[in-house]
């Protein structure tokens, strides 16, 4: 066993790496259940952002193109959760979980061809002087540019829901969208707009798993990552700041144990690669345990049906 | 003179009823006019078609003298017609100055649109305060909150849907100040309500609506409570007749009980203390939101108390759960009918199981009996006069009235010793409203103790024996119901407590 | 322009139609997807619908394949469809099948190579308590915790799969297996195996288990309390309270429940038809289990149907990747597919489809 290969600096780099997908996808369904729509189908629209931003990237050789690409597949995916749970009044949960299976082998019939691929190379970026200092380097200008756009986004989002008049209406509609109608807001074509963002952001981080992070084409690859960014919104309490601290912790837990895997850990590796699934259980009940708290700051339309009935 | 709002032959038809049918009148500037009809009149579709939430299949609508079909509210509060829901259209978890944005066109920056909040509530004597969450408030500064919103687009026509059902006496005259004030300044207000007398203080005109048709216009302060009722509901009113009240033994003691609100924006009860005696029916007045459905739950068993805060016949029952209490016969009636007192989508077979399961003996070891369920609830049909197609109809297909008369009579054909209902008659047609008050006399004269919450004052004077006052999750002294006046009960429902009248 | 209007009752006839409307639904859809990948659809969907039971050639092995392929998923439906109509959300059951596999499967290795009447009646009560036991983690945790049952479960399959693959690369590992991540063949252990009950039909102890659950699944949910409760309590929290029914119970007992048949499921797959625990013994049927159960109608005599025609698909699926190289997960698409239809149908049952006339908002 060898610890010492374990640099805290390194760990960190790589931590921010890991975290940037489940952040992308945590803050697109953050919004969503801002607006009071519960989607589980995060894990599909991931792994259609991971093989549709994978194909373009390879197909084109621009790794921008495929992350754009990612999100435009996974609004497309999430279009399909909107129609049936605000058009045809679906379920939500059994429509998201039909999303995700639906996802999951869809992605596999696009990606088939394209296993054993290596994606073009998305650089780090390097300033000159700045990303050669001793720590500060490494941790603050030695990313990849999607880790800064997630950071921004956690502001971006923040913003938009706390400042903005259109983030102001969408907490009205997910918090009572009997009222909101009642105001005239047009509750199912927020809802959709909110659906479709969520899809966007989903399938950026998706398509960040296979560009960057792996970084190729497999099935499956997500591996539960959609679902815990759905417990990272719960872990936040819908708040985007906690979601980057959450999304940071279950990086830094995923790496870590990566890492001790690497170093040899005398314990079968597949007890580590346990860890994250488990520590996202934990930390879901400590947030839930208080529940007059969790219930204050859950939007109070969250999941419910919502139909015009004038 | 112009009229405001001149509407003519506006129909709207629902599949199976029509709503409106050829309404006609106007509304002149500075006139408070009053729009009087039975639930299920049309006077909820007539003013959403007013507020663009609806739009009407036929007829004709005028502001100002020009044609006026607003298709989204957005457009009538353009137009200057501004609505306080009877329902409020507020959000909990936002707060005051976040709700009032919501509601404007255009509002201004954060800080000017919290000034504004301060200056207009001041003007009219609505004290509020911007930053405060809509949860923490109560029932009359949500209203309060809602009538902020409107005045602050300056409207020309303010309607208002039943405001007064969720105030204390003391508030109905803050809020009667007020929209004299704003009458005065030339604002049309269209007022919807079936309080006759509120509408003979505060309404210079009514137009009557029965059915969907308007069936006649007068001037309230002309006319007797009785005319216009009978204007109102068209045919005589039988009203249950009081009968002497002797107290029986007693059957239900409740001792220091208190309970923690599960809802984070409920009331908590606190401290609870009273007797009913056999063929008492006790009222219990008080303003939406001081502790009614926590009271009920405590009751019926749904939330458990300390063993022997709660005392049924002598046995504590406090830690019982809602089919012990059936079977020791304590019975309850929630307010919420669909969702809480019934399933919507069951049939009424499977909700005369719901909760006559036990004291009924419909099951066998865990077994449903379901031709005994089945002839339980046509036994309910007939003998409560149920108006439904079959057993084998879901709940959400009945009527109001009609599901109500179902969920009270479900209850006391298992002739319960104590039966507590919360809001019996609330959105239930005039008839079947005094149907189930009737039968809920006959219960007592029975022999049984009845526990009627109630927000509507005049139907507790009609019924009860003795009355109590429910505010912020504390009950007042149970007094007897004769001799008591409307001026006490404001003073008890504001959480006054009045000494010198004894019970 | 087409307009909803709300029935005034469910349709019962709708509740029957629908999914036969999306079943057909998707053969179109599907049909139109295997054109796209370059296959005739025609030939793709009798191949996929049609073949396994009467062509011939291939039917004599597939048939049987039919009853084992739809035992585990109707086992797993019918438990999880008592906490879909409670809103209890158990949607781990891939994770208590893996649990029951290992928990049973483990003992039969421990007790080998004890030969005994005995040892099957006590692995199959050792599969039926570890997913038992697997599921009622999130049960507790939602209990006492609150916490989302939904996610809950879900992380668990990965636990579960992680704690499989520690499990036959260390102490279950074949001490005859050639170093492969696999556990001992069960049909080299007489006692244990869970084999063919009658020669080419499928027959096996999970079918009848399975058929055990239909029938008392049918009647616990429309002759007794316990049903009648459920569905209360899917209807309406509130109204489930008012009449006695407890919440924390319902939920333990859903999960409970589900779990149970769910690791049942297991322990008949692992010492029947895979034969050995290994890192690929996951299949995804606890997932596919969810689409049974909704395409079922949470109705245990509708699952049973639902179950067969799922095994169906993966069947016809197998022949399909065979014959026209169409690829496996196309099967799975297919099966999503299915259930969007299904949900987006549905609304037929409580509104009705009206032409809008002019004028009419």
């Amino acid at each position: 066993m060898d610890f010492s290969a374990i640099s805290p600096v390194a760990l960190i780099v790589s931590l921010m790496a890991a975290s940037t997908p489940i952040l992308l996808a945590a803050l697109g369904e953050l919004v969503v259940e801002k607006s009071g729509v519960l989607n589980l189908g995060v894990e599909g629209m991931m792994i259609i952002g991971a093989v549709c931003g994978f194909i373009a990237a390879v197909t084109t050789g621009s790794p921008w193109l495929g992350f754009v690409f990612g999100a435009i597949c996974g609004a497309l995916l999430s279009m399909i959760f909107a129609i049936l749970t605000q058009y045809l009044m679906a379920n939500q949960v059994a429509s998201g979980l039909g999303l995700t299976m639906f996802g999951l082998g869809f992605a596999a019939l696009l990606g088939h061809k394209y296993s054993g691929i290596k994606p073009p190379k998305f650089h780090s970026i390097d300033i000159p002087i700045l990303t050669d200092l001793p720590i500060v380097g490494p941790l603050l200008f030695g990313h990849d540019p999607m880790v800064y756009i997630s950071i921004l986004m956690v502001f971006v989002v923040w913003y938009f829901l706390n400042r903005t008049r259109a983030g102001l209406v969408l907490r009205a509609v997910g918090e009572n969208h009997d009222a909101a109608h009642a105001l005239g807001y047009k509750v199912i074509r927020i809802r959709i707009m909110a659906i479709g963002f969520g899809g966007a952001m989903a399938g950026m981080g998706g398509a960040y798993l296979s560009l960057v992070r792996v970084p190729q084409w497999t099935e499956g690859m997500t591996a539960g990552a959609g679902w815990i960014a759905l417990a990272l919104v719960v872990f936040a309490s819908w708040k985007p700041g906690r979601a980057l601290i959450g999304a940071y912790l279950f990086g830094g837990v995923t790496v870590l144990q990566l890492n001790l895997q690497a170093a040899g850990l005398s314990i079968s590796p597949a007890y580590l690669s346990m860890t994250p699934y488990l520590v996202t259980i934990i930390v879901l009940v400590i947030m839930s345990a208080d529940k007059a708290r969790a219930s204050l700051n859950a939007p109070a339309s969250l999941g419910k049906l919502f139909h015009a009935t004038t | 003179m112009t009229p405001l709002l001149h509407l003519s032959g506006l129909t709207k038809a629902y599949p199976g009823v029509i709503a409106n049918d050829d309404v006609g009148f106007e509304i002149q500037p500075g006139e408070v006019h009053a729009l009087l009809g039975e639930n299920g009149a049309g006077k909820s579709t007539l003013v959403k078609m007013i507020y663009g939430l609806v739009r009407p299949d036929s007829g004709e609508m005028r502001l100002h003298g020009e044609p006026f079909a607003p298709t989204e509210p957005r457009e009538a509060r353009a137009a200057g017609v501004a609505m306080v829901f009877q329902h409020f259209s507020l959000f909990e978890a936002l707060t005051v100055a976040e709700n009032i944005s919501l509601g404007m066109e255009n509002p201004p920056e954060n800080a000017a649109l919290s000034d504004q909040i301060r200056q207009v509530s001041a003007n009219y004597g609505l004290t509020l305060d911007p930053d405060r969450r809509i949860g923490d408030m109560s029932a009359g500064e949500r209203q309060r909150v809602e009538i902020v919103r409107c005045l602050l687009q300056n409207p020309k026509l303010l309607v208002m849907d039943e405001p007064t059902s969720v105030l204390t006496p003391q508030e109905v005259d803050v809020l009667f100040e007020t929209l004299r004030k704003l009458r005065d300044e030339g604002t049309s207000i269209l007022y919807i309500s079936h309080k006759l007398e509120e509408i003979r203080t505060i309404c210079d005109n009514a137009t009557i609506l029965r059915l969907g048709k308007v069936v006649g216009t007068c001037v309230p302060s002309e006319e007797t409570p009785k005319t216009m009722a009978e204007m109102m509901v068209g045919t005589e009113l039988k009203t249950p007749s009081k009968r002497p009240y002797t107290p029986g033994p007693s059957l239900l003691d409740v001792h220091d009980m208190w309970l923690q609100s599960a809802d984070p924006f409920g009331t908590s009860l606190r401290d609870i203390s009273f007797s009913l005696h056999a063929g008492e029916v006790l009222g219990i007045a008080g303003v939406a939101g001081n502790g009614q459905d926590e009271l009920l739950l405590a009751l019926s068993g749904e939330e458990r108390v300390t063993n022997d805060a709660i005392k049924l016949k002598g046995e504590n029952v406090g830690n019982l759960g809602p089919n012990h209490r059936r079977l020791q016969g304590l019975l309850a009636a929630p307010e919420e009918r669909l969702g809480h007192a019934a399933a919507p989508d069951m049939s009424l077979t499977e909700n005369a199981l719901l909760t006559g399961f036990t004291r009924q003996r419909l099951t066998n070891r865990g077994f449903v009996k379901w031709q005994a369920t089945r002839n339980f609830a046509r036994a309910i049909i007939e003998k409560f006069d149920v108006r439904t197609p079959g057993t084998e109809n879901a709940a959400k297909s009945l009527s109001g009235g009609n599901l109500q008369k179902f969920v009270i009579g479900r209850e006391i054909m298992q002739r319960p010793d104590v039966l507590i209902v919360n809001q019996p008659t609330w959105g239930v047609d005039a008839s079947a409203a005094a149907f189930i008050r009737e039968a809920l006399l006959e219960l007592a004269e029975q022999g049984a103790g009845v526990i009627v919450i109630s927000q509507d004052l005049d139907e507790l004077m009609e019924i009860s024996d003795t009355f109590a006052v429910l505010s912020e999750g504390r009950l007042s002294r149970v007094r007897s119901a004769s001799g008591v006046t409307i001026e006490e009960i404001g003073l008890l429902m504001g959480g006054t407590e009045v000494d010198n009248a004894a019970a | 322009m087409l307009r909803l209007e709300q029935r005034p009752e469910p349709s019962r006839a709708m509740q029957i139609a629908t999914p036969i409307i999306a079943v057909i639904a998707t053969m179109i859809a599907g049909g139109v997807m295997f054109a796209l990948l370059g296959s005739n659809p025609f030939t793709a969907i009798r191949i996929i619908f049609w073949d396994p039971i009467f062509n011939d050639v291939v039917a004599s092995y597939t048939r049987p394949q039919l009853l084992i392929k739809a035992a585990p998923l109707i086992l797993m439906a019918i438990g999880l469809s008592f906490g879909f109509r409670a809103n209890v959300w158990n949607i781990g059951a891939e994770g208590q099948f893996i649990m029951g596999a290992v928990v049973g499967g483990g003992t039969a290795l421990a007790l080998y190579p004890y030969e005994s009447f005995i040892v099957f009646p006590i692995i199959i009560v050792m599969g039926a308590v570890g997913g038992f036991l697997w599921a009622m983690i999130p049960a507790l945790l939602k209990i006492k915790f609150n916490a989302n049952e939904i996610l809950v479960s879900l992380m668990l399959v990965y636990v579960a799969a992680n704690f499989l693959s520690a499990m036959v690369t260390g102490p279950m590992k074949s001490p005859v297996g050639m170093g492969f991540p696999e556990s001992r063949n069960f049909n080299e252990y007489q006692s244990a195996f869970n084999s063919e009950l009658l020669s080419n039909t499928g027959l096996h102890f999970g079918v009848l288990a399975m058929m055990a659950a239909v029938v008392v699944g049918y009647i616990a949910l429309t002759r007794h309390l316990f049903g009648f409760q459920i569905r209360v309590a899917g209807q309406s929290a509130r109204a489930s309270r008012f009449a006695g029914v407890n919440p924390n119970l319902t939920i333990a007992l859903c999960l409970g429940i589900s779990g149970a048949l769910a690791g049942l499921a297991g322990l008949f797959e692992v010492t029947g038809p895979a034969s050995k625990l290994s890192t690929n013994f996951p299949l995804g049927y606890g997932f596919t289990a969810i689409i049974v159960a909704f395409l079922g109608r949470l109705n245990p005599i509708g699952i049973l149907f639902a179950g067969l025609l799922m095994s169906l698909t993966y069947i016809g699926g197998e022949l399909a990747q065979f014959q026209l190289q169409i690829p496996a997960a196309a099967i799975q698409a297919f099966q999503g597919m299915l259930l969007f239809f299904l949900l987006g149908v549905d609304i037929l049952i409580n509104f009705r489809v009206r032409l809008k006339t002019k004028g009419v908002a």
